[in-house]
């Protein structure tokens, strides 16, 4: 089970366990994977034929044939080379500053617990907040740009890792701070041999999620207002009925953000089950 | 009551940042917690602002009502057969953390400019977590219940009525929570792009004339709404589970 919040959630079915590492190992695709596939070729097939029949107006979706090489062209002849490097950049930037400065800020909530008891109620509710309302906020702080999107896809992301920090420490067992202080080690070496790793399963789940969010707050920022990037084409071709090129560009989202989403849930599968041995 | 004493004390330093990053902005384009609050006042007075907000009112209704009852009813589908379940599941789970604004031509080119793309636009962001909570509810659900139904001969219909659907229940109520706050989320985008009303709409004609006062209160009520809603969920959560 993907995480789909920072929610507490129950843990999986065993028989779920078994067939995710069994999933991931070098074994074949399992039955659920190849439906799955054919679930997916069944429903772009659909769509294909209605399109071409004429069931559904060109006007209003192109078929995917036509997304596909709008995509193409797209990417061959380079137009929107630099709005795809101008939101991945943001992506970037907003991923490592909600992952850096939510370990940060978890792990000082976490050293203090009447801070902690504060503050935890809060981030429970936090996520219920439109936080895209607080974009026109940012604009006037940043100016239309790139400050302004990435200070808000910060804002959806950090609490995710803060979250998550919170978690991985709790976890840490008591046995590995007893042993580091029988092996006598030194606050800073304690922290890079012993808690960081130990927590890392639940701190790579917080980044995983801090990624994920940081995609959908700069793509959204773009496309509700500013001046470039991926978003914003999208928006832009839309406001000049240009489908084929909004359709292409549609596709290259959808496939860049799965790509890393799936890559990501891979490694968190895997650390995951690290735990459980 | 502490943590009430511990939510207090950090919405009280909250609003000193406010106040603070209202001093230290150049020549104040940031309004003030006050000045907001007096303007947030206003508009309490004022006929447009509640033609808005029944505007926004009613998508998010709708949207609510839809992605509740889409998303339980998909969700003991999917979850009433495991193969279906493993199957749905990977995609949900990435459909969920799919940038959904990049669909929202999608939604305005079927559905119109009107309220039924903006109540479209709220179901898609609202009724994913609550199929996935319910499906996922039902696959991790004692055996022995569906067992005892089975041996009293019931038919599908009734055992998702009177036995999967009450054991259920709090998980459903913890998927409702996220797609509340997520059908509120996807009305405001959809009124922020591209709409002549809403709440969202109004935020961003406030923001064009450079009314701080105005995108600030109304984001500060939005805000405060989507807190109290979560929070009286959170309060039935928990009733359900004791």
């Amino acid at each position: 089970m993907g995480r789909p919040s920072f929610e507490t959630r129950p843990a999986a079915a065993p028989q779920d366990e078994a067939e995710r590492v069994a999933n991931h190992g070098s074994q074949p695709m399992t039955r659920a994977g190849w439906i799955r596939l054919l679930v997916i070729a069944a429903a772009v097939a659909v769509l294909e034929i209605a399109c071409r029949v004429g069931w559904i107006p060109v006007t209003v979706v192109i078929p995917p044939s036509a997304m596909a090489t709008s995509l193409y062209d797209i990417i061959a002849s380079g137009t929107h080379w630099n709005d795809i490097l101008v939101s991945l950049r943001s992506v970037v930037a907003a991923a490592v500053i909600a992952v850096l400065l939510g370990f940060l800020v978890g792990a000082v909530i976490h050293a203090f617990p009447v801070v902690r008891g504060a503050v935890e109620p809060l981030l429970a509710s936090y996520y219920a907040v439109p936080t895209f309302m607080f974009y026109p906020v940012f604009i006037i702080l940043f100016g239309v740009g790139s400050g302004a999107i990435i200070a808000i896809a910060v804002l959806l992301a950090i609490v995710a890792m803060i979250s998550a920090t919170l978690t991985g420490l709790d976890r840490i067992p008591t046995v590995l701070g007893k042993t580091a202080r029988i092996m006598r080690l030194g606050p800073v070496e304690r922290a890079f041999r012993i808690s960081l790793p130990a927590a890392m399963p639940y701190l790579f789940t917080g980044v995983k999620l801090a990624v994920a969010y940081a995609f959908i707050g700069v793509i959204a920022s773009e496309f509700i207002l500013s001046g470039a990037g991926m978003g914003y084409a999208i928006a832009y071709a839309y406001n000049n009925f240009n489908n084929r090129e909004m359709y292409g560009l549609m596709l290259l989202i959808v496939l860049v953000v799965t790509v890393v989403n799936t890559a990501l849930d891979t490694v968190d599968r895997r650390l995951q089950a690290r735990l459980r041995r | 009551m502490k943590s009430a004493i511990g939510s207090a004390a950090v919405l009280l330093v909250l609003m000193l940042f406010w106040q603070g990053l209202h001093l230290a902005v150049a020549n104040s384009s940031l309004p003030s917690p006050v000045t907001t609050l007096v303007q947030l006042v206003a508009l309490f007075g004022d006929p447009d602002f509640w033609k808005q907000t029944s505007q926004t009112a009613q998508a998010f209704g709708a949207a609510v009502v839809l992605s509740t009852v889409g998303g339980i009813a998909l969700g003991v589908l999917l979850g009433m057969n495991r193969t279906a379940g493993s199957v749905s599941e990977p995609i949900l789970v990435n459909l969920y953390s799919l940038p959904k604004v990049t669909l929202y031509p999608v939604v305005l080119l079927v559905f119109g400019l009107g309220i039924s793309a903006r109540i479209a636009f709220g179901v898609m962001h609202g009724m994913i977590p609550l199929t996935l909570f319910t499906m996922n509810a039902i696959l991790q659900m004692k055996p022995v219940y569906r067992r005892s139904a089975a041996v009293m001969g019931l038919s599908p219909w009734q055992t998702s009525v009177t036995v999967v659907l009450p054991a259920i229940l709090p998980e459903v109520i913890t998927g409702a929570r996220l797609g509340v706050s997520l059908c509120l989320l996807g009305v405001l985008i959809g009124e922020m792009f591209a709409a002549r009303n809403g709440l969202g709409y109004m935020v961003m004609h406030a923001m064009e004339r450079g009314d701080m006062a105005t995108v600030l209160a109304v984001a500060l009520l939005l805000a405060i709404f989507a807190l109290l809603v979560n929070s009286a969920l959170l309060a039935l959560d928990r009733a359900w589970r004791h």
